[in-house]
């Protein structure tokens, strides 16, 4: 495997050649798959810009054959072909005038096709991925994908096909009808390709390492952009701003600079252009001078080449602008590739089986499980949970419970070994029925912004109202949220700024129990609760978790009292697994913890 | 955010001068140099008429080369003019942006606390991004442009008048109607310009919180649910997108038409002129060949007048940012804390959020309480009681509405804001790490900080786990510290409190996410520096409880009572209900324990505890 794949790699711009041809061509497979849906539309579009360039080009023929024919002709006494060109002049300009309107619109639809089908894709792909992903490619990243570099492929889409379509049309013409007229002249400007080839490959691979380095300086300054603005509390209380200032001003300067490089690139691209051209007219010029003073063409042949010759270049500018852009949109697309080309770890079954109603048993079955090669978290285990037992998962921190609990939840897969519910392994359980049948609440209540309604209903995008409520009483959190401005329709806004750590909890656990799983995981999901609110959802847990499974992971051991069974763990292995009668009773690590939290109780 | 009063374009973008500024001349040179450069580029094919008719007419060998050599001079002269206009303009350009976006950054930075509450960061980050690089495109482009085809078209207009005034007229009055459309056209896209643009944010914001949220998506399987939403948003935008589109096809047809139809209409009456012989066969040439220079900066205008509206619609963006007071300040003339005590008062304190509706009685609602140099206090309270809002006034995230928060006898508002978080750490419940290192994130208040005062910060808050990273100290955590635990997070927040070495610490529930025996140990150690410090800590557990002093009992926005755990355990009953296990607590440990410690009574507890305090 490359070590282009992916992601990988992203943030250097000195891709070797293989490396950088694997690169451009899976950014073109996706440009290419991107377009193929919109194929009879580029093509009708193709079509208007032709016919519409035709009739514009047609215009100063009309006005030239007006002023040549129609003046004689109404001297005498014939004000037909006047009165015919003008007809001809505003018929031409309506159809002129309808056709751009149509093709600005044709376009603008293929433009905002592409961009929503690339949004649509980068964000489900975001959702597929597995945590794993995210934790190393930081939120900042994602959003500069889904911002500025879906920016720079708008500027392409937006920069005018037209332009390129209309371009090739007129110098494709222009270099016809210069061969035509004078072969030479056609040589002496097919000449003058090779040194434009040469300038363009110059620019073709400059630019591209450069504009490769806009898109890392630019994910750099939305990362630190993003982060210092989530995190502008922790910024304020320990008085950042000055080194942050600095930082940003850093990354702002590199991008800049970046920026600029490109930017002078271009610089250097467009006049070297017109320099080519301009060149090329004046050996034109030398060359056939001497052929007409030999009387090898004629003076007006010679003045037609020269018109072509320095027409050919007129579209030169707008065209590179083209490449420009498409050299920029090409590196955005490269780095969009690369996230759409990540394989999630934990992948949807290619043959997910169905559970339409889980009973909640669970098995490991000689699991282990590392992050990485080395490291080994969990070393091999079994464990069996019987549907609706209450399990209480005990150890200090770092001991493997939560990892326990994320390879229930599928958040990872076991690197060894099988996890099933109901005799399912979860890898290939179809993920509707897992979510449904599993769910987790943990210590982080992330709330998206919307109404506390909407945010408990993501536990079951259809419920009622009534249902909503009714979950919200069920842990305790009605109270406090019909004290709200706005009761369940109030804004939790930015992150639940106005909702206090607590009360984001309850309504997390509102959502959960809304979402009525099998397998219900708890991951500290009480530790910012008071204790009149703690026991409110224990009390609402007695009555939750009857009739389900439930792996509760707490500190407060006061949860050990609904649980059928616990489990202590140490160093990644389960050290103790019993009733909880039976361990406090013994003399294990359970009984110890349950002594030091008994003490730890006023 | 809608703007309520909107000025016209040109004074809106008048306001990006003091940005452009240093640039100015430059930009001026450059546009300069551009205009001589097109002048040269329209000149070649002139020059080269001539010389084909007067050098090559007469078969003069000799005067070829010199022909071809100036063709050659002016065309190397062009492509210098580009080249000189690119460097003197679009270096420039590119320092303007930064400029503006490091002055973006910088003053979001400084805002209080109750802005960013309301703004959320996709739509500062699409005013950071998206909007200052269109202004910087405009800068470069639009409005070189925009001067260049404004002086084409007005020389031209004369020009057309000076060649048949009678034509020129008709021109000029038919084209009239183009200032209808451009008017009507400013007014439709002006408006749909602002909405794509703040959809554009609103999309962002959607982006960063299906990234912030994953768990919670991916734990509920609620991915498919919110890429609805997000397809929702999309759809707008691409709607109002295709809107923009339509209004810009709209002013094309028209910017196409007008002069289509005005150039029928001259040729029909410039032939019926010339076929009166009022008007030279040449002159009329003559005119239409000015007119036809006359078409391009006609048809340019619907794309410029688009391009400058957008950039309107960034600039005002900017400014709405960039216009919005800063509340939370450094005093007129700041008073110093010579020798800090640590001696933190609230004085009759009233404080409610700026939307919160009328009905409602102030959050905190005349808060009293003093805390001693050294002493440890904690806050006890309901979810929701205003603890955590209590903690961020001490350092002023938000400030108070009236009444008075002292430090060492200076109200707060009187101290520099970086004396005052100097003096003043906190640790939040949620743990805030940021992309750096473990070092960077715990010494984020003090980076000047040595070793020795990093180890001792790391062992009070129980967190040597980190010499376990892979770099150690020197490992990278994410921004959201996403690989690390809870407690670990925790942990880290409170080392980095513990780090800045304040004279009043600040914690807000700070050890919620520990396990009972780290819980134990972490208590221990910070026993050692709250002896000296002086310290507010909001709890919700007896365990954290008993890291105070005395304990504060919040209710109802105000503290009702003050005193030692024991007492207010005896005697005060909100706060047995929100701190006392001993009901449900000593129940499911008795039923859940069999031995005899069950039976110990309540009394005993309060022995014991005070001996430990």
């Amino acid at each position: 495997m490359s070590v282009v794949t992916g992601v990988t790699g992203e943030e250097r711009d000195d891709l070797n050649r293989a490396e950088s041809t694997q690169v451009r061509r899976r950014s073109q497979v996706l440009l290419g798959s991107l377009l193929s849906p919109l194929k009879r539309r580029i093509v009708l579009t193709f079509a208007v810009v032709v016919v519409s360039t035709a009739a514009q080009v047609a215009g100063p023929a009309l006005i030239a054959l007006g002023i040549d024919r129609g003046v004689p002709a109404l001297i005498a006494g014939d004000a037909m072909p006047v009165a015919l060109t003008t007809i001809a002049y505003i018929v031409l300009g309506i159809g002129g005038a309808l056709l751009i309107g149509w093709y600005t619109l044709l376009q603008a639809k293929i433009s905002q096709a592409v961009l929503f089908d690339l949004r649509r894709r980068v964000f489900r792909q975001t959702q597929r991925l597995s945590l794993e992903f995210h934790e190393s490619y930081t939120s900042g990243r994602i959003i500069s994908r889904q911002t500025s570099d879906l920016d720079s492929i708008r500027e392409l889409l937006d920069s005018g096909v037209s332009n390129l379509v209309s371009g090739v049309l007129y110098m494709l013409g222009t270099a016809i009808a210069l061969v035509v007229i004078d072969p030479m002249s056609g040589a002496i400007l097919a000449g003058a390709l090779v040194p434009l080839w040469f300038l363009t490959r110059w620019f073709q691979t400059r630019s591209q390492i450069r504009f490769r380095r806009t898109r890392v300086a630019s994910a750099r300054v939305i990362v630190k952009f993003v982060e210092t603005m989530t995190g502008i509390r922790a910024v304020k209380a320990f008085r950042t701003e000055p080194a942050n200032d600095r930082v940003f001003a850093k990354d702002v300067e590199e991008h800049r600079d970046s920026n600029a490089r490109v930017i002078r690139l271009f610089g250097i691209y467009d006049p070297g252009l017109v320099l080519i051209g301009n060149v090329t007219v004046a050996i034109v010029l030398l060359v056939g001078g001497y052929r007409v003073v030999d009387g090898g063409i004629q003076i007006g042949v010679l003045l037609a080449a020269l018109l072509y010759s320095r027409r050919f270049f007129d579209p030169m500018e707008e065209m590179a602008m083209f490449y420009n852009s498409y050299q920029s949109a090409a590196a955005a697309l490269e780095k969009i590739s690369g996230v759409l080309e990540e394989e999630p770890t934990v992948p949807d079954p290619a043959h997910p089986v169905e559970l339409r109603a889980a009973r909640g048993a669970l098995r490991f079955d000689e699991v282990t499980f590392g992050y990485s090669a080395g490291r080994v978290i969990l070393p091999s285990f079994d464990l069996d949970i019987p549907a609706g037992q209450v399990i209480a998962l005990v150890g200090s921190t770092g001991a493997g419970k939560t990892t326990l609990a994320k390879l229930i939840s599928r958040f990872y897969d076991p690197t060894i070994g099988t996890v099933t519910l109901d005799g399912i392994d979860l890898r290939s359980l179809h993920p509707k029925d897992l979510r449904r049948a599993i769910v987790m609440v943990t210590q982080e209540s992330y709330l998206f912004s919307g109404s506390v309604a909407e945010n408990i209903a993501l536990g079951k995008p259809d419920a009622t109202r009534e249902q909503i409520v009714s979950a919200a009483r069920a842990v305790g959190a009605h109270e406090f949220i019909e004290l709200l401005p706005n009761g369940y329709d109030t804004d939790v806004n930015k992150r639940g700024g106005r909702v206090s750590a607590g009360q984001r909890q309850l309504i997390s656990f509102a959502r959960a129990f809304l979402a009525d799983p099998a397998v219900l995981i708890l991951d500290e999901a009480t530790a910012s609760l008071d204790i009149p609110s703690e026991r409110a959802v224990q009390e609402a847990l007695q009555t939750l978790l009857s009739d389900r499974t439930a792996i509760i992971i707490a500190h407060r051991l006061s949860t050990v009292a609904i649980a059928d069974r616990v489990l202590v763990m140490e160093h990644g292995r389960i050290v103790e697994d019993g009733t909880p009668a039976d361990l406090i009773g013994g003399t294990g690590r359970f009984a110890s913890l349950h002594a030091a939290w008994r003490d730890s109780l006023v | 955010m809608p703007a309520d009063r909107r000025p016209n374009t040109v004074s809106a973008l008048w306001r990006l001068l003091p940005y452009a500024r240093p640039a100015l001349p430059r930009l001026i040179l450059g546009m300069v140099v551009g205009i001589a450069a097109g002048l040269v580029a329209l000149a070649i094919p002139q020059v080269l008429e001539y010389l084909v008719d007067t050098v090559l007419a007469d078969r003069n060998a000799a005067g070829i080369l010199p022909a071809a050599l100036l063709i050659l001079g002016l065309g190397v002269f062009e492509a210098a003019a580009i080249l000189v206009r690119r460097t003197l303009v679009l270096t420039p350009n590119t320092h303007i942006e930064a400029r503006m976006r490091n002055a973006l950054f910088e003053h979001l930075q400084r805002l209080p606390v109750a802005f960013h509450d309301r703004w959320p960061s996709g739509q500062l980050l699409s005013r950071a991004i998206s909007d200052l690089s269109a202004i910087r495109r405009w800068l470069a482009f639009g409005l070189m442009l925009l001067v260049v085809n404004t002086v084409t078209i007005v020389v031209g207009a004369i020009l057309l008048i000076t060649t048949s005034p009678l034509l020129g007229v008709v021109y000029l009055v038919m084209s009239v109607p183009i200032w209808f459309v451009g008017a009507k056209f400013e007014r439709t896209y002006t408006l749909v310009a602002r909405r794509s643009q703040d959809q554009t944010g609103d999309l962002a914001t959607a982006v960063e919180e299906s990234v912030h949220g994953i768990r919670v998506l991916k734990a509920f399987g609620r991915g498919g649910h919110a890429l609805k939403k997000f397809e929702r948003q999309a759809e707008e935008l691409r709607g109002t997108e295709l809107e923009k589109a339509s209004a810009v096809a709209f002013v094309w047809r028209w910017l196409i038409l007008i002069p289509d139809v005005t150039f029928a209409v001259c040729l029909a009456l410039g032939v019926v002129l010339a076929a009166q012989g009022s008007l030279t066969a040449g002159a009329l040439v003559a005119f239409f060949a000015t007119a036809t220079v006359l078409r391009f900066p006609v048809e340019s205008i619907g794309f410029l007048l688009s391009f400058t509206l957008d950039t309107r619609t960034a600039t005002d963006r900017y400014f709405e940012v960039m216009d919005e007071p800063n509340t939370i300040t450094d005093p007129q003339s700041p008073r110093t804390l010579d020798q800090p005590q640590g001696l933190l008062e609230f004085r009759d304190v009233h404080f409610r959020y700026p939307d919160a509706p009328d009905r409602f009685a102030d959050l905190v609602n005349g808060v009293d309480l003093r805390i001693e140099p050294g002493e440890t206090m904690a806050l006890v309270g309901l979810t929701g009681s205003g603890k955590s809002t209590i903690t961020a006034l001490v350092t002023r995230l938000y400030d108070i509405d009236s009444g008075a928060i002292t430090l060492d006898g200076v109200d707060i508002r009187d101290l520099r804001l970086d004396e005052l978080r100097s003096r003043v750490a906190m640790a939040f419940e949620d743990a805030t790490l940021f992309s750096a290192t473990v070092r960077e994130n715990v010494l984020l208040g003090r980076p000047d900080a040595g070793e020795e005062a990093l180890a001792e910060a790391l062992r009070i808050a129980q967190a040597q786990f980190v010499h376990d990273l892979p770099d150690g100290l020197d490992t990278v955590i994410g921004e959201e510290g996403l690989s690390l635990s809870g407690g670990q997070r925790q942990r880290l927040a409170l080392a980095r409190a513990v780090a800045a070495r304040p004279s009043v610490l600040v914690l807000d529930d700070p050890l919620s996410a520990l396990d009972v025996e780290t819980e134990e140990l972490v208590e221990s150690a910070l026993r050692h520096v709250l002896a000296s410090t002086t310290a507010l800590i909001v709890a919700h557990r007896p365990s954290t409880v008993m890291l105070a002093d005395r304990v504060a009992v919040l209710e109802d926005g105000r503290i009702t009572a003050v005193g030692r755990h024991s007492e207010l355990l005896a005697t005060n009953d909100h706060y047995r209900f929100v701190i006392s296990s001993l009901d449900e607590e000593r129940k499911t440990a008795a039923a859940s324990g069999s031995d005899s410690d069950a039976a110990a009574d309540d009394a005993a507890v309060i022995d014991a505890e005070e001996v430990r305090a």
